[in-house]
């Protein structure tokens, strides 16, 4: 299990360093933001967002399940805190999935 | 010693950045209902020093964490170890710090 999450933690955040310089260089051409933003209203690139965005959470619970489990000494929670980062990452793809 | 400074430095920024992300998450939840527009994003962010301040910690944090999160990765996937990685990583983080500043400065003017 912890191996698992590991490796959806480190393929999370190669995909968030990949597209940061991306995403940084959308928004520092802020006047042609509309034009970008048209572009992004085609299904593939709104499904790439979408995945995006739940990488950013996936990364985001697994990252808050390694600090308590270093600096809280939560061992014994260790599947719990798995759920709890596996239940974020769902929570948050949901939410979007129904927002976008 | 270099090891154990990583190390640190990837905790202090994986607490801000922690922070700072579900901030991130709940504004987009927020904004893209009904849509994104250019105008909604200026309007939340043009002149708001609030927003300008959030978004240079959460670039600035991001430029160490990212870098730092990628070495292992390289080392162990790739077998790039030595100084051009070190190099490549120094160049990726002022990368990151100077196009995330160049957004948060484009979005803020």
């Amino acid at each position: 299990m912890s191996r698992w999450l590991a490796r959806v933690h480190r393929i999370s955040g190669i995909a968030l360093a990949i597209f940061l310089p991306l995403h940084f260089w959308a928004l520092g051409n802020a006047l042609q933001l509309e034009s970008f933003l048209a572009w992004t209203e085609q299904p593939l690139v709104k499904a790439g967002e979408w995945a995006v965005v739940v990488a950013l959470a996936a990364h985001l619970a697994g990252g808050l399940r390694v600090l308590a489990i270093e600096f809280l000494d939560w061992h014994e929670w260790q599947k719990s805190l798995a759920a709890i980062a596996a239940a974020t990452t769902l929570a948050v793809g949901l939410a979007l999935a129904l927002a976008l | 010693m270099t090891q154990t400074l990583l190390w640190l430095a990837q905790r202090i920024t994986a607490v801000i950045l922690a922070v700072c992300v579900v901030v991130h998450l709940a504004t987009i939840i927020y904004a893209v209902q009904g849509g994104l527009t250019a105008a909604e994003i200026l309007g939340r962010t043009r002149g708001n020093t609030a927003w300008l301040a959030f978004y240079s910690l959460f670039v600035f944090a991001a430029a160490i964490h990212a870098p730092i999160g990628l070495r292992p990765v390289l080392g162990e996937w790739l077998r790039w170890r030595g100084a051009s990685r070190e190099a490549f990583l120094i160049l990726f983080s002022v990368m990151l710090l100077a196009t995330g500043m160049r957004a948060a400065l484009a979005v803020f003017a």
